[in-house]
């Protein structure tokens, strides 16, 4: 991850900045996987007792909820990456 | 003024500010044509990418969908938005450090084929076809109710304004169009949106408004709107709202095929080119999301009220007291728009059993054929309703003033305009860009390749509109199709290209069209060799199909055999190249966006 070498700047084919790369683009697709194919699907029936405006929280996750996580992930993804961008020195002029 | 002018006077001044920003961004060269140039910042850019994206299918078809569904088919929902995550995190970036026009020059610089790239081109094209089929009839129905002509005339004028448009400009020309048609399609689709979710629940965002309380039957203390909905819809025989009804195997492979698809989709993707840097295309990702937000999180209360709004019109007294009775429906002014959409041919219904009211019910219900039988129902009256004219008919069924229907006419319009137009410029530059000058002519000119990209055009536009006369399904369905065709050549091969350096050649051209093929036959199997309907081996339903998925879940089982085929086939033969593994480490660092990196 980013702390083997934050303050050097690696050659532009860093192994490190790709495995960091990774591991935030994992992270970010399970959480991805988890709100709508889980929450909205799969796993509805198990959060079924929490209720939501006349239905239950599988319905909100399954028709607004995994949205607005959606628009979460992209976000922090867009402000993650350029962070680290930064921390290996390979930003863009 | 009637409702007709009225409807004339927004379609026509929309209009007319389209071209005119047409006319004045027009497109001089090449790279302004396909790519605009590399000059549109992120907002504008994920605006024009959401008008772009959101079609007939999202804003005429989607909220038809889910209301006369309900939970089942919140896929929609999260599989068209969820499909933004795949594109910001696995392709956006990369794409634009690539930099070129598109998506199939990848594809052929990446697996260092020319067959690859003319496999991608067939992918693209097969793809983008069906979507504009399914654009046609979203444009058909609007066009037929606008201009109060059937269907097909509908559909043979709007393959005309189409075309029309399509051919004024490339993507500059589009890019600023699309942000203007945005603000039109957003604008019709909310405003009426909150009317509606006023009139019910008294909340004025129609998201909170979903979840919200409406007044209780009989008008007696408040209930919540998806627990009154629940009830009206059960006691007239039909599935509950809120509760599951479909398989969990199809929702996950139906949801994933849309969102595998929409990463996959020549027309999105392209977007993607025409940013500054790589970070901006980060974020353009995120910019274009938070305006289809705004739009699909409005679609499921759309639905569910319009649904709410349909009974109580159809059962004025309440489910178990009298019927709407036809006299209403012929003089009542709240029931005009039965009237005009009955022109359409897409709603009709008819008093089976004489007794002058129009029943509205599930007649394939066991449990409502005691109740028919009792009360000398004859079947469902309420003929036919067809889902796509749900949200253009939304206003009119709420009862809302004239200039409301007449900027949803706009917005439906702007929807199916721009989505078409954005396919039309993508098959152009896949069969100009691509085809003709990347393979077959590579000495043509500036001159010729926009001729011939104008020539594919015309020749898309016009077997969209052929086969959309006798479309495979609603609009949102036919442009499920495309996405599962997308979802099962392209993408794998996009990704496998960005995070394998091992997949080479052999395996990606193997791997698409494993993906491609199978795909398409299966589909063909149950929707109709090329969609003629009656040549299909299996009914499109869960149960009658082959594997046991619908049609419009099988991109998803497509994509993976595409990722195993071509990893299968790339182990078994030759590695890459060095320049190859040099050309995947340059596009994996934003440093130095133009060139590849030094080693």
């Amino acid at each position: 991850m980013a702390d083997q070498s934050t303050h050097t700047k690696v050659a532009a084919d860093g192994a490190g900045y790709w495995t960091a790369n990774i591991r935030i683009i994992v992270i970010s697709l399970i959480i991805w996987a988890l709100v709508s194919f889980g929450f909205g699907i799969l796993l509805r029936p198990m959060i079924s007792g929490i209720s939501v405006g006349g239905t239950d929280l599988g319905f909100w996750f399954a028709q607004q909820g995994s949205i607005l996580v959606f628009l979460a992930l992209i976000f922090f993804y867009a402000w993650r990456m350029n962070k680290l961008d930064r921390e290996y020195g390979v930003e863009e002029d | 003024m009637d409702q007709f002018t009225i409807n004339l006077l927004f379609v026509g001044a929309s209009f007319a500010l389209y071209i005119g920003i047409a006319i004045w961004a027009r497109a001089g060269s090449t790279s302004e044509f396909y790519a605009a140039g590399r000059g549109v910042h992120p907002v504008t850019n994920g605006m024009a990418t959401a008008a772009d994206w959101m079609s007939a299918a999202s804003f005429i078809g989607m909220a038809g969908l889910i209301a006369f569904t309900g939970y089942d088919n919140s896929t929609f929902l999260m599989g068209w938005t969820g499909g933004y995550v795949l594109l910001a995190l696995l392709l956006a970036p990369y794409l634009r450090k690539f930099g070129k026009f598109t998506v199939s020059e990848f594809i052929g610089d990446r697996f260092y084929s020319p067959t690859a790239r003319i496999v991608a081109v067939i992918c693209l094209i097969v793809a983008s076809t069906t979507y504009v089929i399914g654009q046609m009839t979203g444009v058909g129905v609007a066009f037929g109710r606008f201009l109060e002509i059937s269907n097909t005339s509908g559909l043979l004028i709007g393959a005309c304004v189409v075309f029309a448009y399509a051919v004024f400009g490339g993507m500059k020309g589009v890019t600023y169009t699309q942000v203007a048609q945005y603000v039109v399609l957003i604008m019709a689709y909310t405003i009426p949106a909150v009317f509606i979710s006023l009139q019910l629940t008294g909340n004025p965002i129609p998201a909170l408004g979903l979840f919200g309380e409406t007044a209780a039957a009989g008008g007696e203390g408040s209930v919540y709107l998806l627990q009154k909905l629940d009830q009206v819809v059960t006691e007239l025989g039909f599935a509950s709202y809120t509760e599951a009804h479909k398989d969990n195997l199809n929702m996950v492979l139906f949801t994933l095929s849309l969102m595998i698809g929409t990463a996959g989709l020549p027309h999105v993707i392209m977007r993607f080119f025409t940013v500054p840097k790589v970070s901006d295309a980060r974020w353009s990702a995120g910019w274009a999301l938070v305006f289809i937000a705004l739009l699909y999180l409005t679609a499921p209360a759309v639905g569910a009220m319009a649904r709410l709004n349909i009974t109580n019109l159809m059962w004025p007294n309440g489910t178990s007291n009298e019927a709407v009775s036809v006299e209403a429906i012929q003089n009542d002014s709240e029931y005009n728009w039965m009237l005009t959409w009955q022109k359409t041919g897409l709603l009709d219904w008819e008093d089976k059993n004489g007794d002058g009211k129009i029943q509205y019910y599930n007649d394939q219900s066991d449990a409502m054929a005691a109740k028919a039988a009792e009360n000398g129902w004859e079947g469902n009256e309420l003929t036919k309703f067809n889902r796509d004219i749900l949200v253009l008919a939304n206003p009119e069924i709420a009862s809302l003033p004239s200039w409301v229907i007449g900027l949803v006419a706009a917005g439906g319009l702007a929807a199916a305009l721009s989505t078409a137009a954005g396919l039309l410029l993508a098959i152009s530059s896949a069969v100009s860009h691509d085809l003709m000058k990347g393979q077959l002519t590579p000495n043509m000119s500036e001159k010729s390749e926009l001729l011939s990209a104008r020539i594919a055009m015309a020749v898309a536009i016009g077997v969209a509109t052929i086969l959309g006369l006798n479309p495979p399904g609603f609009a949102a369905q036919t442009v499920a199709l495309a996405f599962g065709l997308a979802a099962a050549s392209i993408f794998p091969a996009l990704m496998m290209g960005i995070f394998s350096k091992r997949v080479n050649n052999v395996g990606a051209v193997s791997g698409m069209l494993a993906g491609l093929g199978f795909t398409l036959v299966y589909i063909f199997l149950h929707k109709g060799w090329l969609f003629i309907a009656g040549t299909n081996s299996f009914p499109d339903t869960v149960d009658g199909s082959l594997l046991g998925i619908q049609s419009t879940a099988i991109g998803a089982v497509g994509a993976m055999i595409n990722f195993a085929v071509a990893y299968i086939v790339s182990m078994s033969t030759a590695d890459t190249p060095q320049e190859i593994k040099d050309l995947v480490e340059s596009v994996r660092v934003p440093a130095g966006a133009g060139g590849a990196v030094d080693h």
